[in-house]
């Protein structure tokens, strides 16, 4: 029942006393109100904005949050008005929704904020209105793209396991990946250059031979030419069967634009290997040089700009073929006229229709070339008529193909925007610091915690202790939560740099792994290792790590756990690290090591982090040869 | 060569003419020259009748409503119908959201009909409400008299078999098709037999206003069924 008009139910249920008399069998009991209340307002209290309601008008929708009894959770008695801390400007379209029925999207609003909004108040977006849904799809597809570009960009991050082949294939693809890739990437857009060229000059005539006319250069220097072309030839060749080679779908491949470029761009070449000998195909293969030039194509790859043009061209296929049409019909109706108008006069050069046709498409595109002009009046007319309705015909569809255009460049200057964002170093660092920032100040307390413990062993003074209680109450919550957290699994917060000594260490010594490998996806479980330790033992996180909410990147491929042969002695320590970019690392201090790949997301705002740990506190050292495992992930 | 000539003046003159036409078009579309009397068409924009209701008290004395039960009556019946009017269409609509499965726009008609008793094509809250007031609050006898007055279409005090049909095929349509069991065609035309058997007592093809109260007040079904709506409100 549509609850918009909740309001006219009374109306409609009285109305039914007109079916009562016609009514043959006795009716049903009418529900009773257990409780009926009068209708009262009640006050929403939405980060301190103060919203009164009917309370009737949020009955009206009883499956979202506050048209069930979930509100009462918000409920605060002393002040008696229900608290809810969101965000009051988009709370007034939710509540404008039970008030009227209808469900706008403010186009001044986040499209996250709004969706968070409606997912916390339990109402569904598809409800939105027709006048605000065209934008609201909108803008979601467009974030939804953006969110691809943002994943496509991690997915960039090096995959461990790459077959030689993938990497082949990614450094094909995107040639920022590796030098090599940026290498080949020039070297083949230098030797496309020099083809194009190549074919260009070889039609320049250059220095005569005193009996003949002027040859062509390609004539004179047949031999360098040839070379030139057999070079690039070959290394075109090279590549496509690269490509080919290390396209994960052959068949695909195959079938697109680039390669079917690739392909005729070099078969000329071949061909004239092949039929050098023949007199009377020669004249056909000098046609196929032609096909040469369409090495020009393979610039797209290099060129987004261009790539861009091709898409849009295709994406506007429709106004192209409108514009096409048209000027059709033009150019045959101006034709039509023309010739009949020049039948007349004499030596016209407007001999048949199809004559015409060249007069009339010179007009229309007003390029006038004056090798055909009208003689007679009515001529002179018709031919200006002409001229006139060319320039209106072809400058309607241009601007929607231009308006397509800017959109598809925009789009990707965007992309292109972002990309290079992100690989500003200081942006990344920025991020890395303000995380690191809470994790530093829990590692220095706890630091300071050790060594208060060590002070208040060795009785030292007080005033060292003081200056540490400066955190404040919501810091050492924090700082004790994070605490649990290590006693909890068994590891330890330390910082990068010790991380990475220990990586450099003990990288890739030892791959033999005794206990089994565990690899889960979707949650960390597991023992990390076995590794007896005069405080704690290793204990890779179990799921009180939060894997985080099931949209992020989960990807626990394999944790090999190794031990060594050492007799178990010392301390060590596990380190979790958290990178800026939700990949959680497992580190412990060791002197024989595993490789572990674990990436999980860090949920927003929950993960603990860790890292700098300052010089390691005296009590816990590392001795080399302990059973330490080191779990890296990648 | 003549037919040539004029071949030539021929396209000469049409082009003449067609330059002539393009000219006073061109002037007419910059509004130079009007040669046509330009109808500007009448903006039919639905006359905003606005349309406020007696005051509440006047309200309150007419009906058998209590002032809070008027007030929440106005605030959903703005709501839907801002102008302070329903007109039939507005009606439709919303007694059909109450009946998603079938048709209940020919009901709505009827019922439209019956609220609107200056019969000036639309319901406003005064109607409304008066109408309401008989529906929940009246005694039985007022209650029989409305549905009375809604089944006779032309209110000339006979409810014929026609009228009847009329009626009973708009209440059908609102099952809809997806029924148990399946709906014939035929049931509306049964069912008013039916009615007609129980209601027409001298058999003359009409039932009069007293015949119907007669054998309404004498069915207890019927009674019983009358006082089920009492506390909607």
């Amino acid at each position: 029942m549509a609850a918009g008009v909740a309001a006219w139910l009374p109306f409609a249920r009285a109305a039914a006393i007109g079916w009562m008399p016609v009514a043959n069998l006795p009716m049903p009991v009418a529900p009773t109100e257990k409780n009926k209340r009068q209708d009262e307002l009640i006050v929403l209290n939405v980060s301190g904005r103060r919203f009164q309601t009917w309370r009737n008008t949020l009955d009206r929708y009883p499956d979202t949050l506050l048209g069930s009894s979930e509100k009462e959770f918000f409920y605060d008695e002393e002040t008696k008005e229900y608290f809810f801390d969101r965000d009051p400007d988009v709370f007034r379209s939710i509540l404008n929704f039970y008030r009227t029925g209808k469900l706008h999207y403010p186009r001044y609003e986040c499209i996250s904020s709004y969706d968070e909004e409606l997912a916390f108040f339990g109402i569904i977006p598809e409800i939105i209105g027709d006048c605000c849904y065209e934008e609201y799809k909108d803008r979601k597809r467009e974030n939804a793209e953006r969110l691809m570009d943002d994943q496509e960009d991690n997915k960039d991050s090096k995959l461990p396991n790459m077959t030689f082949r993938e990497t082949m294939w990614r450094a094909f693809e995107n040639p920022h990946t590796s030098t090599m890739a940026l290498v080949f990437y020039y070297v083949t857009g230098f030797f496309i250059a020099v083809s194009v060229i190549t074919n260009v000059v070889e039609t320049v005539p250059c220095g005569s031979s005193p009996n003949q006319k002027d040859v062509p250069c390609g004539e004179r220097y047949t031999v360098a030419f040839f070379c030139m072309d057999t070079a690039c030839v070959m290394i075109f060749t090279v590549e496509y069967l690269l490509r080919l080679f290390a396209a994960p779908s052959r068949y695909r491949f195959m079938r697109s634009v680039m390669s079917i470029i690739d392909v005729v761009a070099i078969l000329p070449y071949y061909i004239g290997l092949v039929m050098t000998n023949n007199e009377d195909v020669s004249g056909a293969f000098v046609t196929l040089r032609v096909f040469r030039v369409f090495r020009i194509f393979k610039f797209s790859r290099h060129s987004q700009g261009l790539r861009i043009l091709g898409y849009t061209l295709k994406s506007c296929a429709s106004e192209l073929g409108f514009l096409l049409f048209s000027l059709t019909m033009a150019i045959i109706i101006f034709a039509t006229v023309m010739f009949y108008a020049e039948k007349g006069s004499t030596s016209s050069k407007f001999t048949s229709i199809p004559a015409s046709f060249w007069y009339t498409i010179v007009t229309m595109t007003t390029l006038g070339y004056g090798d055909m002009v009208p003689k007679t009046i009515a001529g002179k007319i018709f031919g200006s008529i002409c001229s006139l309705s060319g320039v209106l015909v072809i400058a309607l569809p241009v601007p929607v193909i231009v308006s397509n255009f800017s959109r598809i460049y925009h789009q990707n200057q965007r992309a292109d925007k972002r990309r290079a964002q992100k690989v500003q170093k200081a942006r990344l660092a920025r991020i890395r610091i303000s995380k690191t920032g809470t994790s530093n100040a829990f590692l220095h307390s706890k630091r300071n915690g050790l060594l208060n413990e060590a002070l208040d062993l060795t009785g030292s003074t007080e005033d060292e202790r003081h200056h540490n209680k400066t955190t404040s109450l919501l810091e050492s919550q924090h700082h004790h939560l994070l605490h649990c957290l290590e006693k909890t699994t068994n590891h330890e917060f330390v910082d990068e740099h010790l991380y990475e000594q220990n990586c450099l260490e003990g990288a890739l010594q030892n791959y033999t792994s005794r206990s089994p490998s565990l690899s889960s996806s979707g949650g960390l479980t597991g023992t990390c290792c076995s590794r007896r330790s005069r405080r704690k033992s290793a204990h890779l996180p179990n799921s009180a790590m939060s894997p985080g909410p099931p949209h992020g990147l989960q990807e626990l491929s394999a944790v090999h756990i190794h031990r060594s042969d050492r007799p178990p002695l010392s301390t060590s320590r596990s380190s979790l690290n958290l990178m800026p970019d939700e990949a959680m690392r497992l580190n412990c201090k060791s002197g024989q090591i595993t490789t572990a790949i674990i990436s999980i997301p860090t949920p927003p705002g929950t993960t603990p982090e860790g890292d700098g740990h300052g010089p390691p506190s005296p009590s816990v050292q590392t001795t080399a040869g302990s059973s330490v495992v080191k779990v890296s992930a990648l | 060569v003549v037919s040539v000539a004029w071949e030539t003046e021929g396209l000469q003159t049409l082009g003449i003419v067609v330059i002539v036409c393009a000219s006073v078009k061109l002037l007419h579309l910059l509004g130079l020259i009007n040669f046509t009397e330009d109808s500007i068409d009448d903006e039919q924009e639905q006359s905003m009748v606005r349309h406020r209701p007696e005051a509440l008290e006047k309200l309150e004395a007419q009906t058998r409503f209590s002032k809070k039960e008027l007030q929440i009556l106005y605030r959903g019946f703005k709501n839907e119908c801002p102008s302070g009017v329903v007109n039939e269409e507005t009606f439709k609509s919303i007694y059909s959201q109450f009946f998603p499965q079938g048709d209940a726009s020919r009901y709505a008609h009827f019922l439209f009909n019956a609220f609107d008793t200056d019969h000036n094509g639309s319901v406003s809250f005064e109607d409304f409400v008066l109408g309401l007031s008989t529906l929940l609050r009246g005694s039985v006898q007022e209650k029989l008299n409305w549905a009375f007055n809604l089944y006779d279409i032309n209110k000339d005090g006979y409810i014929t078999k026609d009228e009847m049909l009329d009626i009973m095929r708009a209440i059908y349509s609102m099952m809809g098709r997806c029924t148990y069991p399946v709906l014939k065609d035929d049931a509306p035309r049964q069912h008013v037999e039916m009615f007609f058997q129980k209601m027409d007592k001298n058999k003359d093809g009409v039932v009069t206003i007293e015949e119907f109260l007669d054998c309404c007040q004498k069915d207890e079904n019927i009674m019983r069924s009358m006082q089920l709506f009492e506390n909607v409100i």
